[in-house]
């Protein structure tokens, strides 16, 4: 998995994944301290959400066929899946994010 | 998933037999925050009646093979979706019916 800032969304009403009532983030990859900004910067995919983000959030994001094993997205065409809301990040004892809510 | 804009296809006509009838798609990825051409390309199976011009979101690795069309097939990017609209941080970067 790997830390994400939900940046946008993206809808796509024509589609081929057959997953009903389907959400689309784009997230965008950052260190862990949740920055998005800069030369460290990642790649910025886009992702199903299964939990509910809202833009703003900091998120887990897995990628490949691990997407597929939860009930909505079992044997659809999906390969970026938001699977949790980031509460905090620890590195080594020192706070490197916390959530505002 | 990618976001990509299709730029062109590709036509093969002696390839394995479980890809016949696949349309095969150039599709050079975008990068959302500024909705402009990276330079990658990829060559995705059609899965949705994708056009030359079309923003899309395509389906790498396994889950390419995840659709109708290319179930069982030897698929690894396909195209799963025409996107309609795009937005970063609630502002508009992207909409079909203005492109």
């Amino acid at each position: 998995m790997t830390i994400c800032r939900v940046v946008g969304t993206v809808v796509a009403s024509e589609r081929a994944d057959e997953i009903d009532g389907a959400t689309f983030f784009l997230v965008r990859e950052t260190d862990t301290t949740g920055t998005a900004d800069g030369s460290a910067a990642g790649a910025t995919l886009i992702a199903l959400d299964a939990v509910q983000a809202g833009e703003g959030d900091l998120v887990l994001v897995a990628q490949g066929s691990s997407c597929r094993q939860i009930m909505d997205t079992r044997d659809k065409a999906v390969d970026a899946l938001i699977v949790g809301i980031i509460d905090l990040v620890d590195e080594g004892g020192t706070l490197r994010y916390r959530s505002a809510s | 998933m990618v976001l990509g804009r299709v730029t062109g296809s590709v036509v093969s006509s002696h390839k394995e037999k479980l890809l016949e009838g696949s349309t095969f798609l150039i599709v050079e990825k975008l990068d959302p925050m500024t909705m402009t051409g990276s330079g990658d390309y990829v060559i995705a199976i059609d899965g949705v009646g994708a056009g030359v011009g079309e923003v899309v979101l395509y389906v790498s690795g396994s889950s390419a093979r995840m659709t109708a069309v290319t179930q069982g097939r030897p698929a690894d990017a396909t195209i799963t979706g025409i996107v309609d609209l795009v937005s970063v941080s609630g502002n508009e970067v992207y909409r079909k019916d203005k492109a």
